[in-house]
C-alpha cells in the first residue's frame, strides 16, 4: 500500500497532478459567496457552517474522476491489478491519497476561510474537527464512484450524479454538529453519526472498490 | 510447474472470442502466439494473467504467478524512469533495479522523466519491469512494439535467461525473436464460431 500511496502523492504534487486544484476551487467558492450574499454578517455567520461543508465536498468532487481514470489510460491499473497488491488495498491507497491531497487540506484551510464569511470562534473547532471526521468518508465514497465509471469517456457527469446522493448524509450531518457548536448546543448525536458513516465506508467500500475495478477491468 | 490449459474459452466484454484453447508450455519454454488481428491473442494473455475470469475449460497455474505487459507501458510521466521502476520493484518486493536497467541499457536514462523518453525507450523501461517481478510465467502482448533490431535482441536473451531459470514466456508477437526453442501457436484456429452461445436463439441465424 505504501508504495502506491507515496507514488500517487508524487504524482500529486508534480506537474499537471491534481494537488492544488480542490483547494483552489474551495478558496474561490467561499470568496465569492460574501459577494453574492451582501455585507449582512449576521446572515454569513448564519449560513457559513452550510457554505464551507458544501465548498469542501464540491471540492472534494472535483478531482474524484482522476482517482482510478489516469492509471486506467496509461496501462498501470491492468499492471497494478496483476501484481502482489491485492485491489482492495490499491482500492484503500488511492482513497487514501486522494483525502492527503484533497480532504485534508481544505481540512486545514478551512479555519482561516472561516473567517471570510465570518463563522463565530465557537464554530471554527467544530468545523475542523467535523471536515477531519468527514472527508475520509467522501474520499472513500468517491473512489467508489470513480471506481464504477472507470473506463468509460468523460464519465465525470455520471460519476458526479452517482456520488452526490451518497454524500449528502455526511454533508448533513458534518453541517449541522457545526451549526450546534456555534449555537453552544449538544454536538454528540450528529457527530456520532458523522463517525458512523467514515467507518462505514471505510470498512466496506474498498471492498465495493476493488469489486467495480475489477469488473470494468474485464 | 509450466502452464496447462485445456479447453478453455475467452470472453472480451460479453463476446466469445476463444474456445477449445488447448495447450501446454513446460518449464523453461516459450509459446509465440500468432493470429491476424482480432484473433484474440490479447483476449487470451488478459485470461491467462487472471483479468478476465474463464468464460469455460480450465487453467492449471496460479495467476498470482503471472508478470503480465499490455500493450500500454503503463508509465507514469511525470516520474522518472527510475522511479517508475522503482515502484514497480517495491510493489513486488525485489530489490535493486540496476539488473533490469542494465538488461534493457537504460542506465544512463534513469534520471530522465518518462515523458522525454522516445517510444522505444519507454518500452524497454515498461519490459525492464518484467525482470523485477520474479514471476514464473511472463504473458507478453505484442513486447516489441517500436523497438530497434538491436533491443529485440536484447529483449530475446531477457526471454533466454528467464526461460534458463526456469520461467515460461508467453508471447504475442508478429516478429521472429530468435528463440530456438519456442513452439508457435496460431490462435485463429480456435476463434469462437458465433457470437453467441447454444442458448442463444440467434446463432443459427449468425451460422447460415
Amino acid at each position: 500500500m505504501i508504495p502506491v500511496l507515496q507514488r500517487d502523492l508524487a504524482l500529486a504534487v508534480k506537474g499537471g497532478g491534481g494537488f492544488g486544484l480542490g483547494l483552489a476551487f474551495f478558496l474561490i467558492i467561499v470568496v465569492l459567496v460574501p459577494f453574492g450574499v451582501g455585507p449582512q454578517s449576521e446572515l454569513l455567520s448564519r449560513i457559513a457552517p452550510g457554505i464551507l461543508w458544501v465548498g469542501a465536498l464540491l471540492s472534494c468532487l472535483l478531482s474524484l474522476d482522476r482517482i482510478f481514470q489516469l492509471d486506467f489510460e496509461d496501462g498501470s491499473l491492468d499492471l497494478l491489478a496483476t501484481s502482489p497488491l491485492p485491489l482492495e488495498t490499491l482500492a484503500l491507497a488511492k482513497a487514501a491519497a486522494h483525502w492527503l491531497t484533497t480532504g485534508l487540506p481544505l481540512t486545514l484551510a478551512a479555519p482561516i476561510l472561516g473567517l471570510l464569511l465570518s463563522l463565530p470562534t465557537s464554530a471554527v473547532f467544530w468545523l475542523v474537527l467535523t471536515l477531519a471526521i468527514g472527508t475520509p468518508a467522501l474520499s472513500l465514497i468517491g473512489a467508489f464512484g470513480a471506481a464504477l465509471t472507470v473506463g468509460l469517456k468523460r464519465g465525470g457527469l455520471l460519476l458526479s450524479i452517482l456520488v452526490l446522493p451518497l454524500y449528502i448524509p455526511t454533508l448533513i450531518f458534518g453541517a449541522e454538529v457545526v451549526r450546534r457548536g456555534a449555537d453552544g448546543l449538544a454536538t454528540a448525536t450528529p457527530l456520532l453519526f458523522l463517525g458512523g458513516i467514515t467507518a462505514g465506508a471505510l470498512a466496506i467500500l474498498p471492498f465495493a472498490t476493488a469489486a467495480a475495478v475489477r469488473i470494468n477491468l474485464r | 510447474m509450466g502452464i496447462s490449459v485445456s479447453n478453455l474459452a475467452c470472453e472480451r466484454g460479453s463476446t466469445r472470442i476463444l474456445e477449445g484453447v488447448d495447450f501446454d508450455v513446460p518449464d523453461g519454454q516459450a509459446l509465440i502466439l500468432r493470429g491476424p488481428n482480432g484473433a484474440g491473442k490479447t483476449t487470451l494473455l488478459r485470461c491467462l494473467a487472471g483479468l478476465t475470469p474463464p468464460a469455460g475449460g480450465t487453467l492449471t497455474h496460479d495467476t498470482d504467478d503471472v508478470a503480465y505487459a499490455a500493450h500500454a507501458d503503463g508509465l507514469k510521466a511525470q516520474l522518472t524512469a527510475g522511479e517508475n521502476l522503482r515502484f514497480w520493484a517495491r510493489v513486488y518486493g525485489s530489490g535493486d533495479i540496476a539488473p533490469a536497467a542494465d538488461a534493457f541499457r537504460l542506465h544512463d536514462l534513469v534520471d530522465r522523466p518518462a515523458q522525454y523518453l522516445s517510444a522505444g525507450q519507454k518500452r524497454r523501461l515498461a519490459l525492464a519491469r518484467l525482470t523485477l517481478t520474479n514471476r514464473p510465467i511472463w504473458c507478453l502482448d505484442e513486447p516489441t512494439v517500436s523497438l530497434d533490431a538491436q533491443n529485440v535482441g536484447r529483449f530475446a536473451d531477457a526471454v533466454r535467461a528467464h526461460m534458463a531459470g526456469g520461467g515460461v514466456a508467453l508471447i504475442a508477437t508478429h516478429i521472429d525473436l530468435g528463440l530456438d526453442t519456442a513452439r508457435v501457436l496460431d490462435i485463429s484456429q480456435f476463434t469462437a464460431s458465433a457470437d453467441g452461445t447454444e442458448h442463444d436463439p440467434f446463432l443459427d441465424e449468425a451460422l447460415s
